[in-house]
């Protein structure tokens, strides 16, 4: 059975992305909204469109109860949940599917085991793909010593209660970690009631590259090549790109072969990322987003492939469009985030009303956005505004291509990244690829005026 | 006696404790130094912490917890 109607459980421009895959397939579009989206584009464009509560997300957007309510009351057979807001939430998936609707998207279980680290991790280990080498809790100096021998050094040493970075010591040596294990158990006995610690190895400026895949009802999975995504701050992604520039034939296919076995592994269905850290000659598992991710485009580009497309067919039922010998990567993709902050004011969040606009055009580009002239980018969401991305036959064609469309966007009262990634595109480090996912923030600390 | 209104440096929503499960900042009749927390304003999934740009003792809130709120807004108000 194929779909007949979906709600767009999201707004902005992956609302829009998926009303537009939506409309081409002959789905009917329902678009949900909160007040501050009334007269949105996502909402403008869909087929019908229910209001879901008041501006601030959890009233809305993230309002499980809403959302399933307003699927009812527009008699849709499925809900597509973009990405963010209820899109990884185990418990909506499971009352999705306990309202006998379709959830666009894996199985509720899938996101659960997947959304839990441990568990991740461990089937992970079963698939055979590799994880950042770490060892179990230890709890005197000499067991330390013997983990980080195991892992290998430099090591971090962390705090089991730990979590966003807290708790985290390095030691590059054995005398070195005898004295950090003991400041690092006090701290976690102080800072989390615990003072259990272990043992991980510490990456020195790894790439963060990950590999998209399709997996059908039907058991088949297919990956769709890689996205470097190391251009980041704060672990928030500013540019991607596809393919990885400097990546080895041998680690590409290592990297699209995990991914493929993860997913197989844990019995994926649609569309789904695969996080890998990549350092030298290994790569280690970090984490699969269960979703369709922000930078799709760029695989779009390269694949030609409509992802968004494909999981709606994913989720009426229907195998997968494409065989893996007939997914090719043809060219470079480049994807500019463009948000509304001030990266001359530590990145503030920058609402306010776009009083003009425009947009760049011409061959190879792309812009996925839900903001047109004359709108308020409201205070209650994500950042993102809008998704420049370009295409090229070479990496090099793709470079110039970026500079050219970023030369041509402009957006007045509000400010934006556009001004950023013109600059980065200057960047030596940018230019011939070999950042990692430590050179934005060092780029970043260094322009600080 | 005089009073004074803490205002909102951006728009967002206004909370009037660090997290749900904890305690307010400050209740009415608190005493407050300048430079004290008095509230949250989330603003694009970030959060900013509203201080107190004087001191005195909070003689009523502006707006409720969860409302949202616009730039300049008066949020509380002081007597000093």
């Amino acid at each position: 059975m194929s779909l007949s109607s979906v709600l767009v459980a999201n707004r902005g421009e992956i609302a829009l992305r998926v009303v537009r895959a939506c409309r081409e397939l002959g789905i009917r579009a329902v678009a949900v909204y909160s007040d501050a989206d009334a007269s949105a584009a996502h909402v403008r464009m869909a087929d019908d469109a229910v209001h879901l509560g008041k501006s601030a997300a959890s009233k809305s957007y993230l309002n499980a109860d809403a959302v399933l309510e307003a699927a009812k009351s527009a008699g849709v057979d499925a809900i597509h949940p973009g990405y963010g807001f209820l899109s990884e939430r185990p418990a909506f998936a499971a009352a999705v599917e306990e309202a006998g609707l379709v959830f666009v998207g894996p199985p509720s279980s899938v996101i659960a085991t997947m959304g839990d680290k441990a568990a991740a991790r461990a089937l992970a280990r079963s698939a055979d793909v590799p994880v950042v080498p770490g060892s179990d809790e230890v709890s005197s100096v000499d067991e330390a010593v013997a983990a980080a021998d195991e892992v290998g050094y430099p090591v971090l040493v962390k705090a089991s209660a730990g979590g966003g970075g807290r708790g985290i010591r390095p030691a590059a040596t054995a005398d070195e970690l005898r004295e950090v294990v003991v400041e690092a158990q006090r701290e976690a006995a102080s800072a989390f009631g615990s003072d259990a610690v272990y043992v991980e190895r510490a990456l020195q400026g790894p790439k963060h590259v990950e590999v998209q895949v399709l997996a059908d009802t039907h058991g088949t999975v297919v990956h769709c090549f890689e996205r470097e995504c190391s251009l980041q701050r704060r672990r928030q992604k500013i540019l991607e790109e596809a393919p990885a520039p400097g990546l080895s034939p041998e680690m590409r296919s290592a990297l699209c072969d995990a991914a493929v076995r993860l997913s197989q592994e844990v019995g994926y269905v649609g569309a789904g990322t695969v996080e890998f850290l990549v350092e030298g000659e290994e790569f280690f598992f970090i984490e699969m987003n269960t979703r369709i991710q922000v930078e799709h485009p760029i695989t779009e580009w390269v694949t030609g492939l409509d992802l968004v497309a494909e999981q709606l067919r994913i989720a009426g039922g229907a195998p997968l469009s494409v065989a893996q010998d007939d997914i090719v990567c043809r060219g470079a993709s480049i994807e500019f985030r463009v948000n509304a902050e001030d990266p001359d004011q530590d990145f503030l969040p920058s609402p306010g009303a776009v009083e003009g606009l425009e947009l760049p055009g011409g061959p190879g580009v792309r812009v996925d956005t839900a903001l047109m002239a004359g709108d308020v980018v409201p205070p209650f969401y994500d950042s993102l505004v809008a998704k420049l991305s370009v295409w090229a036959p070479t990496r090099e064609d793709a470079l110039a291509r970026g500079r050219r469309a970023l030369a041509e966007y402009r957006v007045d009262g509000l400010p934006t990244t556009i001004g950023l990634h013109r600059r980065l595109l200057d960047e030596p480090a940018v230019v011939d690829g070999s950042y990692d996912i430590t050179t934005l923030e060092t780029w970043l600390a260094g322009r600080s005026p | 006696m005089g009073s004074h209104k803490i205002t909102s440096r951006t728009p967002g929503v206004f909370y009037h404790r660090p997290s749900p499960d904890a305690d307010p900042y400050v209740t009415e009749g608190a005493a407050v130094s300048e430079g004290d927390t008095v509230g949250l304003v989330e603003v694009m999934k970030t959060f900013h912490e509203v201080k107190a740009d004087a001191a005195g003792t909070v003689s009523a809130f502006l707006v409720e917890n969860e409302d949202e709120v616009t730039i300049g807004q008066d949020l509380v108000e002081l007597e000093t």
